[in-house]
């Protein structure tokens, strides 16, 4: 059986809960440590983008339309389904960086599943904490309450391949929004493995959509679209940032990025039931109090 | 007509109605050439032009059991002006309802270029009595029709009885009067594309000004391969009576990038003297705000939300 030859898998992107090459046809290679080629990865365009939105959009009601309990259930299911794929993630890890032990794989992969859980868990309590009945001056009931605010489009930070997107992803979906990201560009292998993980854990079609390429082509087309209702610009050098949120502006788009403390993947700074507020707007409303 | 009876001869042999060759169809060809045509890409000024064609073919639909004066109303200024903020954007070919309708529609389009287009005939299926049907015909006419959509009977071309199938829509031209008449052959229910261009050739030779591919009340609706066969059907008429038949594909057709695709088709097989409102309509009711997420998309640079866009 020596002689057997290699089965290797094609990472294509995630858009609307397919696996799909670009629509330009393009791929670009993925290099790993020591700079060995690991894969051919596709390099996404703007109509990439563009399908991503529009699958992001249609998905986006009826994900904010199901109990806050059923979306803890299946970002409890995701983790669970990574767990049993623990070391596959381990190794794409592993390969993907440079200076990268064993034990730090293990590490960043307990962390990205536990992250899961813990997002998860605040799925039904969120409401709660972040919302709640206002003290008003006249016979009023004031409730206050947090609603996802639609389409997100998250830049991942280059490395580690895998915690910081999940860091940036579990907050933004678990109030109802939906998300359409642009995987790490060095390293992208990890969120294609990631979103074979979506496919399988009852996340339905369209509310993670994952696109890897050039960040340059991908994000200003992600940026200006009129129906991405916030941005997270975290995996953005300063330059890029900046053009993003100009554009983000024309279209009154929420720009969030994570903070220097939130960039400790590793530590509890990185996990916040802020981080879900981010990606919240806060609905009043005001009701007459009867006797 | 006694040629007619020509065609009364077992399925796929070359038969003729009233002079008329029908060929049999190469479904694998047909399909491979509907599929080629729709792999051109169309970019920036022809893009722009596609666009603004597919707005003055567009015959804007509304065919639903909800239907409501009102709504019928606000579909008609929409189809005067589909963008309210550019009134640059043209006009709609014509506005198409159910008969009861119809007053309301020639009444909000008075004055305009639009015209109104009715079904009738018992449509979807146009299993009604005939007189019922010719009745209903007559009646659209007579409350402002501009165009009458009937159905062809498909039980009786189904059946073998083409000659009760051509006598009716003989029947439904006189009914219509001056009114323009589009036979709509449910494409979806006729089998096979032998099948589609028979009833094609059927329609024309019977009176028919357009030839329609579906009701949208079906499940199978207009297709590339669907067009591209009648439109050949549409081709081969023109070549032998010098007869130009118009083509309206309807059902389905939801995305800018369809009805560029159809264009295409229409374009490359009957030649450009087809792209016109007066042999060419694109049937629709959700089509018009893609093509106008579009335009913007063309004219701002960014990806447009569709909830900017009208509901209806």
């Amino acid at each position: 059986m020596s002689d057997r030859l290699a089965v290797n898998k094609t990472y294509k992107q995630f858009i609307g809960g397919a696996f799909e090459r670009s629509e330009s046809g393009r791929s670009y290679p993925v290099v790993g440590a020591g700079d060995q080629l690991l894969a051919h990865a596709v390099q996404g365009s703007r109509k990439d983008v563009r399908d991503a939105v529009a699958a992001a959009r249609s998905a986006q009601d009826s994900w904010a339309g199901r109990t806050a309990y059923n979306r803890g259930q299946i970002l409890y299911r995701v983790a669970e389904v990574m767990e049993s794929r623990r070391d596959e993630f381990c190794a794409e890890v592993l390969r993907a960086g440079d200076g990268c032990t064993e034990a730090d794989a293990s590490e960043e992969t307990a962390a990205a599943i536990d992250r899961w859980v813990w997002y998860a868990g605040w799925a039904d309590k969120f409401a709660t904490v972040l919302g709640g009945a206002n003290p008003v001056a006249g016979p009023y009931f004031n409730l206050s309450v947090p609603e996802p605010t639609g389409v997100v489009g998250i830049v991942a930070p280059d490395e580690p391949p895998l915690l910081p997107l999940v860091s940036r992803l579990a907050p933004v979906i678990v109030s109802g929004n939906t998300a359409v990201v642009l995987a790490s560009e060095r390293c992208p292998l990890a969120a294609v493995t990631l979103a074979e993980t979506l496919a399988l854990s009852d996340v339905p079609s369209g509310v993670v959509n994952i696109l890897t390429g050039r960040r340059d082509e991908l994000v200003p087309p992600l940026a200006s679209h009129v129906a991405v209702d916030s941005l997270d610009l975290t995996g953005c050098d300063a330059e890029l940032a900046a053009e993003a949120a100009r554009q983000a502006a024309a279209t009154i788009t929420r720009v969030v990025s994570a903070s220097a403390a939130e960039r400790q993947w590793a530590v509890e700074a990185a996990q916040s039931p802020y981080l879900i507020d981010a990606f919240c707007e806060t609905k009043t409303v005001w009701h007459p109090k009867g006797r | 007509m006694t040629d007619l009876l020509a065609v009364e001869t077992p399925a796929g042999s070359a038969d003729a109605v009233a002079g008329v060759r029908i060929t049999p169809v190469d479904a694998v060809g047909l399909e491979q050439r509907a599929a080629a045509l729709c792999t051109r890409s169309i970019k920036t000024s022809s893009k722009a032009a596609a666009l603004d064609l597919a707005i003055r073919v567009m015959d804007l639909t509304t065919l639903e059991g909800a239907d409501t004066p009102e709504r019928v109303e606000a579909l008609c200024t929409r189809a005067r002006h589909p963008d309210a903020a550019d009134w640059s954007v043209p006009s709609v070919a014509a506005v198409c309802v159910y008969p009861e309708l119809v007053p309301v529609a020639a009444e909000a389009l008075a004055s305009s270029p639009v015209a109104v287009a009715s079904v009738a005939g018992g449509f979807p299926a146009g299993l009604a009595p005939l007189e019922a049907r010719l009745a209903e015909v007559a009646w659209a006419v007579a409350a402002g029709a501009d165009e009458v959509d009937i159905v062809l009977n498909r039980s009786a071309f189904l059946s073998g009885r083409y000659q009760k199938a051509y006598d009716e829509i003989v029947a439904a031209k006189q009914a219509c009067g001056p009114a323009h008449l589009k036979v709509i052959l449910e494409t979806g229910e006729l089998g096979s594309y032998d099948q589609i261009r028979r009833a094609s050739m059927l329609a024309m030779v019977a009176g028919a000004d357009f030839i329609k591919t579906s009701t949208g009340k079906i499940g199978t609706s207009a297709t590339p391969a669907v067009a591209l066969c009648m439109a050949e059907a549409i081709r081969d008429m023109a070549q032998q009576t010098g007869q130009a038949v118009g083509l309206k594909l309807a059902g389905g057709i939801r995305t800018a990038k369809q009805a560029w695709h159809y264009l295409v088709i229409v374009g490359e097989t009957l030649g450009s003297g087809w792209l016109t409102p007066e042999r060419f309509r694109l049937g629709a009711s959700s089509l018009l705000n893609d093509v106008l997420m579009q335009q913007a998309k063309l004219l701002d640079g960014r990806y447009q939300r569709r909830e900017d866009f009208s509901v209806d």
